[in-house]
């Protein structure tokens, strides 16, 4: 299997960044409360991550072994401001939509852990290539969680997409007289969400073990 | 598991390159000139990445004022049609001090609109303090005599899905949404007794379970309404750029 390979499964299941090492947790539970939210979020992540990872990977001979964290929190912080300000200047009516999100990214902890354990130690390709794959990662986590609990408070999915899409608008699937189960969107929800998430994560890994442990069975008998 | 190194606890430090020579570095590298070379580092890669940042800063900030300016227009426009005023609104304007009555904490600018010359409305902030959660700012066109022309929520935290359709563009009832009751109401008509919502036996609705982030609103804007009618004509009369206290 190819390094490429393996950093995409590790970013995409493996040691997928909430489901299996529950990073991140802050910006997950403030603002998966609806699907574009969630999206809005993750892509923006995927972005810092990549360029967090370019830049550490290219700069890691000049950085001191004992002064790498505030050297990393300094550059991370750095290109935070800078996406933050490209962005405003450039793409303003998005912006106007995910702009308070971008500053968020500076506190989720996914980006220095993995600048820390990867950036650090790997190549600058293979090293932006596990930004993305990692920020791929906790889109679809975040994605899922947002679209799960917007779903079961409003009855709603991709509400709020005519702020990015003009003309889209988001599609009511339960009827209308659904009362909401306010508890989804609250923080209490995001926990409960993520928690069957996770669960659900643990329960395939445990069941794929067991199976491979069955095959080596029959394969060595007497192994067993 | 491959070449990769993923654990970063299980890493000891003699991985990175840089680290290397510093523990096998001879004896006369004392600890003085060892902390001295780390400072200097730390320092060149705090001024590369101030640099770069201020570089970004100085690079985008003419694009950033004409969006700043542009959005404090839409604001604007959302309450006050470009058609009723033909002067130059932003240049025509009144420096506010902080006052209870409108619950800003900073100065903000108030402005008038005029056609032919003529008073038209007055465009104002205010914040209502007592939203469900935190402030509610609020965009308001008002006559000097205290009618509301029509109030927007520019910016407010209240619960998603609950108190946020004091928000038009978050509010369910897209063909008369919440906030249009108050377009066109006199202050001094509707009285400020009764410039409530219906809950607190005044006249503007509310929805039920989500009471405080409509009444945050609606006295909110009786406040300033009334602030404006008990100045009236005279704001109008102070010259452009002045300052009024409270």
């Amino acid at each position: 299997m190819g390094v490429y390979t393996e950093i995409a499964k590790n970013g995409f299941w493996k040691q997928n960044v909430i489901l299996a090492q529950v990073l991140g947790l802050c910006p997950l539970l403030a603002v998966s409360t609806t699907l574009v939210n969630a999206v809005s979020l993750g892509l923006a992540t995927i972005v810092v991550m990549a360029l967090a990872n370019l830049a550490i990977s290219a700069l890691r001979a000049f950085i001191p072994y004992e002064i790498r964290i505030p050297v990393f929190i300094l550059i991370i912080a750095a290109l935070v401001t800078v996406v933050d300000m490209a962005f405003n200047a450039m793409l303003h009516d998005l912006y106007l939509v995910l702009g308070i999100f971008i500053p968020l990214i500076v506190t989720n902890c996914i980006v220095l852990a993995r600048v820390e354990a990867f950036a650090a130690k790997n190549s600058v390709g293979a090293s932006t290539w596990d930004g993305i794959m990692m920020g791929v990662g906790f889109v679809w986590v975040i994605g899922l969680l947002g679209a799960g609990r917007e779903f079961i408070a409003q009855g709603t999915i991709f509400s709020g997409i005519e702020m990015i899409i003009p003309g889209i608008q988001g599609i009511q699937v339960l009827p209308e007289s659904y009362p909401g189960f306010l508890i989804a969107i609250l923080p209490p929800g995001a926990f409960f969400l993520l928690g069957l998430l996770i669960a659900l994560r643990n329960w395939t890994e445990a069941r794929a073990n067991e199976r491979a442990k069955a095959r080596l069975r029959q394969q060595i008998p007497s192994a067993a | 598991m491959s070449e990769l190194e993923q654990k970063p606890a299980a890493e000891p430090a003699v991985e990175l390159d840089i680290s290397a020579p510093l523990i096998a570095a001879p004896k006369e590298d004392s600890v003085l000139r060892v902390s001295a070379r780390t400072a200097t580092i730390l320092l060149v890669f705090t001024v590369v990445f101030t640099a770069l940042m201020a570089g970004t800063y100085t690079a985008t900030k003419p694009l950033l004022d004409a969006s700043a300016l542009a959005e404090k227009l839409r604001a604007i426009d959302e309450v006050l049609p470009r058609s009723a005023y033909d002067n130059d609104l932003l240049a025509d304007y009144v420096q506010l001090t902080p006052a209870k009555a409108l619950g800003n904490d900073d100065v903000t600018r108030l402005y008038r609109a005029r056609k032919d010359g003529k008073p038209v409305a007055l465009v104002l902030e205010a914040v209502a303090p007592d939203g469900y959660a935190g402030r509610i700012s609020l965009i308001l066109a008002a006559t000097p005599d205290g009618r509301l022309l029509a109030q927007r929520v520019t910016g407010h935290r209240e619960t998603p899905g609950l108190g946020d359709y004091i928000d038009p563009k978050k509010d369910k009832n897209k063909a008369r949404p919440w906030i249009t009751q108050f377009n066109d109401k006199l202050l001094a008509e509707v009285t400020p007794a009764k410039w409530r919502v219906k809950k607190d036996g005044g006249v503007f609705d509310q929805m039920s379970g989500a009471t405080i982030s409509a009444r945050a609103v609606t006295n909110a804007s009786g406040r300033a309404l009334a602030w404006v009618a008990e100045r009236g004509e005279k704001l109008f009369a102070l010259p452009s750029g002045e300052t009024l206290g409270e």
